[in-house]
């Protein structure tokens, strides 16, 4: 089963500069889920300042500057894995560095479609 | 003919639902289809064995029904993935009509499933109450004090989950063990107390729900012999229960444990559970169930000794409250403190818990003015009495309360 890892931050953690430590143990967290040949995407996501929401009503294209909504929380990057079961989806989870500081949602993928070749652009 | 037939149908269910689910579900991971397509065979039962006789092994015949039942739903979804687990059901089901083995237990798994830490904590103990004993959600309901229709959506809702989310049927291994185990007796424990509670209710069928969770506190003993705090967890259910007949006067009044009569008291049934408290002490590995089994133990020895040892008491209590420090065991420790001939002693530890876990908990009042007493503050022991009558629900503990204030 696949199954996303979402992480979310507070606005906070966007805004301070990142931590050597913090950005080696997350390299070493995406080695580790690429040794366990469970990884299938990954990303961080930039700050929510940087966001546009777009949506369309009535046929017309509205255009927002910043996020959907305004949380206290904000996505700040996810991990899709491909395990067999929730417990081992979790046990990923609770390893991701990020969850000693936030809380890091599991859910299960309904479908999944992906390019195969690279991402390059 | 067909009386005896529905009565084997009845037979069957009442004492293999649960393995029978458990099998089902541990192999397609679907605990709501397995149900529904088990129903659909014991109604096939109920048609067919009337004229055909009653099958040799009718667990093996219930199994086959089911799992064609179940092939052809997932064929009708079109889903391929989950037809080949149960084409494997299949051929174990044959192997087990044909080899006269009993078709494998899976219900421990079943039970680490309904108490998995992604099922919320409120639906876990009711989850285990309809898919290991097929207990109907109007019951549950009634005792977990909910309409019938929010139980049924909360069941429907948790099983979608662990389809939907995948959440494995398996036995976890240390050091996750220790943890899962934890919630399972909980979740046990908690369909105890809520039968428990409403024991001296109209007919009594709550009650039933009490021995229900004994018997599924036996069956994980059977599954788990080697792990103490399940045996714990059975002596400590078997020894309420072993006094359910004198926890009230004749008139239904409310009788505090401590002047219950022993005779009333199961002589049987705690010589059980002394066997389990024991059995789980020698295997070395104390915990929070054998503590509270021990404390139990204690208070059941006065119908021997006719007093009862509060300095040991104190002691198990200083354990719990390590182990678990909830305000159940806070209070107990200070009831116990005050008993032991320190009633100021215990009077500090009540007012060391912190107050927003007490403000409405009734045991906490009552033990309050229990020990008010004690000290001769008996103006402030009224009152604490008459707060802690309105903070019950039991309408015999509530009469009994408010006596206590009176005086």
């Amino acid at each position: 089963m696949k199954y996303i890892l979402l992480v979310h931050h507070p606005k906070e953690v966007f805004d301070a500069p990142k931590e050597p430590a913090d950005i080696a143990a997350g390299r070493a967290y995406g080695a580790a889920l690429h040794a366990a040949g469970i990884f299938v995407a990954g990303a961080g996501l930039e700050s929510p300042q940087n966001a546009t929401t777009v949506s369309v009503q009535d046929g017309k294209r509205q255009v927002q500057d910043g996020p959907y909504a305004e949380t206290r929380e904000f996505l700040a990057g996810f991990v899709i894995i491909d395990v067999p079961n929730l417990d081992v989806a979790l046990e990923w989870a609770s390893r991701n560095p990020a969850s000693a500081k936030t809380s890091i949602e599991v859910r299960p993928l309904v479908g999944f479609h992906v390019a195969t070749g690279s991402g390059n652009r | 003919m067909s009386e005896s037939a529905s009565r084997a149908v009845e037979t069957v269910a009442r004492n293999s639902y649960g393995r029978l689910v458990a099998y089902l579900a541990a192999r397609s991971g679907d605990l709501a289809g397995a149900q529904d397509a088990l129903s659909d065979a014991f109604s096939s039962a109920l048609q067919r064995w009337p004229a055909d006789g009653v099958p040799q092994k009718p667990e093996a015949w219930l199994l086959h029904a089911a799992r064609n039942r179940l092939i052809d739903s997932a064929r009708h979804n079109e889903v391929r993935k989950r037809v080949e687990p149960l084409l494997q059901i299949a051929a174990e089901a044959t192997e087990v009509a044909a080899m006269h083995l009993t078709f494998p237990d899976e219900r421990l798994k079943l039970l680490f499933v309904c108490a998995h830490p992604a099922i919320d904590v409120m639906v876990r103990t009711p989850l285990m109450l309809q898919t290991v004993l097929g207990l109907d959600a109007a019951r549950i309901a009634s005792a977990f004090l909910v309409s019938p229709s929010a139980m049924e959506q909360r069941l429907v809702r948790a099983k979608k989950k662990i389809h939907a989310a995948g959440i494995p049927f398996r036995v976890p291994e240390r050091p996750e063990w220790d943890e899962r185990a934890a919630y399972v007796l909980d979740a046990i424990y908690a369909a105890y107390t809520a039968g428990w509670k409403s024991v001296n209710e109209e007919g009594s069928t709550q009650h039933a729900l009490a021995r229900e969770a004994i018997a599924i506190g036996s069956s994980l003993v059977q599954l788990i012999p080697d792990e103490p705090e399940a045996r714990g967890l059975l002596a400590l259910m078997l020894h309420c229960e072993a006094r359910s007949g004198a926890r009230f006067g004749l008139h239904g009044d409310f009788v505090p444990l401590d002047r219950q009569e022993t005779n009333r008291w199961s002589r049987s049934i705690i010589d059980e559970a002394e066997e389990h408290l024991r059995a789980a002490a020698a295997l070395r590995r104390i915990g929070r169930y054998q503590l509270e089994a021990a404390i139990q133990s204690i208070h059941a020895h006065r119908a021997v000794s006719g007093v009862i040892d509060w300095g040991e008491i104190v002691l198990l209590y200083e354990g719990l409250v390590r182990l678990a420090p909830t305000a159940g065991a806070q209070v107990g420790r200070a009831v116990a403190l005050a008993e032991s001939g320190d009633p100021l002693a215990g009077l500090r530890a009540l007012e060391a818990i912190s107050p927003n876990r007490t403000a409405n908990y009734q045991p906490w009042w009552a033990a309050r003015a229990h020990i008010l007493l004690r000290l001769g503050r008996n103006a402030e022991a009224s009152d604490a009495f008459r707060h802690a009558a309105a903070l019950t629900d039991d309408p015999a503990l509530r009469a009994y309360l408010l006596e206590r204030a009176a005086l």
